[in-house]
């Protein structure tokens, strides 16, 4: 049997090839390798649902030699969901891109794929610091795609801060593989024990990767590279690429530095957090333009996944914890899938409007209502009203901060939610004027269904159907 | 899944389901989207007759599903839901039929239907929660579902009022829902369970459990329009006239205050709320909006804007009577809430008809149009005695048990203060009966429509307010007879009393 683990990695990699060498088919090829690399990475999370943790050593050499991949409950559900979005943003890209643009997205987009699902799957600090290497540069250079001034300005400083985010976790890799002599996850977490030099690494890396995961005040990077991509580029930075740091964050937190975490630098995380959250709304309410608007909202929404961390450090473990967490992810993954979905309609509304004034928006919305329900849905989302995933997540985190007596989360997020509420609604404002018009609910499916079927992702499906999350995570996450 | 889960499941999905496929209709398919809303109207009014069988004989109804662990999604019936079940399905249906005829030819109907539809399914999903993170669902989603159909003009105006309406409602949903979670994490998951589930609760939690029941109250406070939460009604007047019925009569006022019996009998329980002095700040509070609604309501020209107010002040009638200890003054506080919503849809309905008809929208108009519409007019005299309190329209019977209830408790404020606003009920009802009854009419009126048939106006903007006035009348007349709103409170009463 053919082993989904590496084949998650190396059938966009192969697809990136292809698109390269035969640049005439390059959408053809290029979804075909999206469908193949979205089925395998399903049949890791399917197997890992099943079955437990799975494990694959690359080229037969063992621990500490060879390229292990390895995953897990936590790894597997982002490698669900991730995958999911890069397959709707794939078939929106398909007709989004005319033929010399589709030339460049498809190889770089695979590239960039592949190392996503790499970073995912990686069981060791080095390979994890190649995935992380690999990620921002494809991410940089499809963000400057357009070649537009504005935005290869903004992803050249994009290129810049992520080349510092990984030189930081590079020397905090290092640093561990001078004192400790492994590099795989689960050695330097036996092997690691409190010290200045543990302590040392911990802040390299993980401030490598907050930096990132564009963390308050380290965001000022994101939002021009993410709104002046184009939309599906902007879809796939927003909603996974920010999310591989975070999860790499987390894991490293859970799984490598458990031993010698302590409670300051969780709550320094979690202020952080909070910053991000009330001045990322605060700039996504006061901007002008609809992608912009979802660049910052991102910065808010990342800043709520920070935020678990002086919650989880608070938790004793146990069922309490293991809930927590499992909230945090679900957070996560809705965001992936309504940012997403938020950027590809919002990517309708420009093409059709020829601008994204959120002012003069009034006649684009009326005449998409698919795409104006996707921005309905995914915001229902963003904002974290019922029904959505983000609901759910944020009613655990909230209860748990209650059972903790650490009531100012609650008022944090709160703020945060009304904030959301405000630029949401701002928007969707937009949808009612007077001019009648022609009413199709769907225009153009291939760019319209993909957008709200991740609204409706993030709304429906993790909102009332979210319990196999918590099944899924219990395979080596949970502990 | 059993029957007995399937059926509160159905009763949601029976309006939801076809609201979503509504938005996938074109503009001008207008036969299917009005089977469609008929077909799932008539389908949840024979599921709802169905369960009030059910549960009259004791039979249990409830649908579970875990969101999280320790996080269920739960509907299910008990006497109080059923009422406003029945109440909900009944008007909505009547509602569906005037809108068909009142937005005929208007754009964006697909719309408009749709979340037509989704707004009633979130009344029923919030009548039939059985715990409170259910009933928070729902109730964000109705804010959701409202909001659309508030802006759904698209004039500036109409903007404006969405935008006021969500403010407030986004507000209070986040207060709602700071309480929720809190009053969760101190006592766990929070069933509605008759006589309430804290009265075992540790004497320590009690300054924290009443802090909590005024953030929720707070919540619930801004959809029921208790003054001064109340700001967000009158502006959202702008919607179209179907619309305002629903929203005065069932979805969202109603929302609010269900909500807050809800929270008194079935969280707190009747007796902690009572012991901790929780009803007497409700009963002030539900006083002040009371005779603050009645005045403002005094001083509006605009028609639907004094109607606004009344309702300000009829729904409190509801708070009013939760807030009064005894069996009794719940019975009263009980039927209102199905007597003021038979009542306000009439008088809504006649609004849109005066303003389709003849263009009138101010009271100062209003000279002589029951000659002109007589029909509309009587449904509009009979909806208006009923809020007075008149003998035998419905109102009557509300404010009857209310007065006994208070005399029972030994509140006799309480009295004076239903007398005060009867009276200014009739001061601000009996001008407009004379005006329409007593007055010649004018030689123009503002913009007028003459409709080709036989009676004033279309029969799709006639008969519904004929018929809730009819219902309004009824209920008050056979109030004794079995089914009827009165028989229902008075199970619902028994049974929160444990007799």
């Amino acid at each position: 049997m053919i082993d989904a683990l590496p084949l998650a990695v190396t059938l966009p990699l192969i697809g990136a090839f292809a698109v390269t060498v035969s640049p005439l088919h390059a959408r053809g090829l290029g979804l075909m390798a999206a469908v193949l690399t979205v089925a395998s990475a399903l049949s890791v999370t399917a197997t890992v649902w099943s079955d437990g943790v799975l494990r694959a050593d690359l080229g037969g050499w063992g621990v500490p030699l060879g390229i292990a991949l390895e995953a897990d409950g936590l790894s597997a559900a982002f490698l669900a969901m991730a995958n999911t979005v890069a397959l709707a943003v794939s078939v929106y890209a398909g007709g989004y891109f005319k033929q010399e643009s589709a030339r460049h997205f498809w190889p770089l987009w695979l590239l960039l794929w592949s190392a996503l699902n790499g970073l995912f799957l990686a069981a060791d600090l080095f390979n994890l610091y190649v995935t992380l290497e690999l990620l921002g540069l494809s991410a940089a250079a499809l963000g400057a795609i357009t070649g537009t001034r504005e935005a290869v300005a903004a992803n050249l400083r994009y290129l810049l801060v992520g080349l510092l985010g990984s030189m930081s976790y590079l020397l905090g890799v290092s640093l561990v593989y001078a004192a400790y002599g492994v590099l795989d996850i689960g050695l330097v977490a036996e092997a690691i024990e409190p010290g200045p030099i543990a302590w040392t690494a911990m802040t390299l890396m993980i401030g490598g990767l907050i930096l990132k995961a564009a963390l308050f005040p380290m965001h000022f990077w994101l939002p021009p590279a993410h709104a002046n991509a184009p939309a599906p580029v902007s879809a796939a930075l927003s909603a996974l690429v920010v999310k591989a740091a975070f999860y790499l964050a987390l894991r490293l937190w859970l799984d490598v530095f458990a031993p010698v975490l302590n409670e300051a630098a969780a709550n320094l995380l979690g202020i952080l957090g909070a910053a991000a959250v009330v001045w990322g709304s605060w700039r996504a309410l006061r901007a002008e333009r609809l992608k912009l608007l979802a660049a910052y909202s991102t910065v808010a929404q990342m800043g709520y996944l920070f935020i678990a961390f002086p919650l989880l450090a608070a938790t004793p473990p146990g069922l309490a914890r293991d809930n927590l967490l499992a909230a945090v992810v679900l957070l996560a993954l809705t965001h992936g899938f309504a940012k997403a979905g938020f950027f590809l309609a919002a990517g309708m509304v420009q093409k059709t409007a020829g601008h994204d004034r959120i002012d003069d928006l009034g006649g684009a919305a009326q005449a998409l209502p698919a795409a104006t329900f996707a921005i309905g849905l995914a915001g229902v989302a963003l904002i974290g009203l019922p029904p959505s995933g983000t609901f759910l997540a944020k009613w655990v985190m909230l209860e748990q901060a209650m059972i903790l007596g650490l009531w100012w989360w609650l008022v944090v997020m709160m703020v945060g939610t009304l904030l959301a509420a405000a630029y949401i609604f701002r928007v969707l404002s937009r949808a009612f004027n007077r001019e009648p018009t022609p009413y199709r609910f769907v225009n153009d499916a291939r760019t319209e269904l993909p957008a709200l079927l991740l609204g409706l992702i993030a709304t429906f499906g993790l909102g009332i159907a979210a319990q196999p999350l918590w099944v899924l995570l219990e395979q080596g996450a949970f502990g | 899944m059993s029957f007995d889960a399937w059926l509160p499941a159905a009763i949601v999905l029976s309006s939801m389901i076809p609201g979503m496929l509504i938005f996938l209709l074109r503009e001008e398919s207008h036969r299917l989207r009005t089977l469609l809303n008929m077909t799932g109207a008539l389908v949840k009014l024979g599921l709802v007759i169905w369960m009030i069988g059910g549960v009259y004989d004791g039979h249990l109804y409830e649908a579970r599903w875990t969101l999280a662990p320790g996080l269920d999604l739960v509907l299910s019936a008990d006497a109080l839901s059923v009422l406003f079940v029945a109440l909900s399905t009944l008007l909505w249906l009547v509602t569906t039929v005037y809108a068909i005829g009142y937005l005929e030819h208007s754009p964006n109907r697909s719309r408009f239907f749709g979340f037509f539809s989704i707004c009633v399914s979130a009344t029923v999903g919030i009548a039939l929660s059985g715990n409170l993170l259910t009933f928070v669902i729902f109730y964000e989603i109705l804010t959701l579902a409202t909001y659309p159909l508030v802006a759904h003009r698209g004039t500036p105006d109409a903007a404006h009022g969405a935008k006021v309406y969500l403010a407030y409602t986004m507000g209070g949903g986040a207060l709602l829902l700071v309480g929720a979670i809190w009053l969760q994490a101190l006592v766990g998951p929070v069933e509605f369970t008759q006589g309430g589930i804290l009265s075992v609760s540790p004497e320590e939690l009690r300054v924290e459990l009443i802090l909590i029941f005024f953030v929720l109250l707070a919540g619930l406070g801004v959809k029921a329009a208790l003054v001064p939460l109340h700001g967000w009604l009158p502006q959202a007047m702008v919607a179209p006239a179907p619309v305002s019925a629903l929203l005065h009569a069932v979805a969202v006022v109603k929302a609010g205050a269900f909500g807050i019996v809800r929270v008194v009998y079935d969280v707190y329980g009747v007796e902690f709320a009572y012991a901790n002095g929780l009803l007497l700040a409700l009963g002030i509070l539900a006083s002040v909006t009371i005779i603050y609604g009645s005045l403002m309501a005094l001083t509006q020209d605009s028609l639907k804007k004094r109607l606004a107010y009344s309702t300000v002040s009829q729904v409190s009638y509801i708070a009013l009577g939760a807030s009064i200890f005894g069996p009794i003054a719940t019975i009263g506080g009980v039927v209102h809430l199905v007597h003021q919503g038979l009542m306000k849809i009439t008088l809504f309905f006649c609004a849109g008809n005066y303003a389709e008809t003849l263009g009138v929208h101010k009271v100062s108009e209003m000279d002589g149009v029951g000659r002109r519409m007589p029909w509309t007019s009587l449904a509009f005299t009979v909806g208006a005695l009923g809020m007075i309190g008149v003998p035998p329209v419905a109102g009557f019977v509300s404010k009857w048990y209310l007065g006994l209830g208070a005399a029972d408790a030994g509140s006799n404020w309480v009295i004076a203060v239903l007398v005060a606003s009867s009276l200014l009920n009739a001061a601000y009802f009996l001008p407009i009966l004379h005006r329409a009854w007593f007055r010649p009419a004018p030689k123009q009126w503002p913009q007028e429509h003459r409709h080709p048939g036989r009676f004033e106006i279309a029969g799709a903007l006639l008969w519904p307010p004929v018929i809730t006035a009819a219902l309004a009348l009824s209920a008050g007349l056979f109030a004794a007879a079995p089914f009827t709103p009165l028989e229902w409170a008075t199970l619902i009463a028994e049974r929160e009393y444990g007799r």
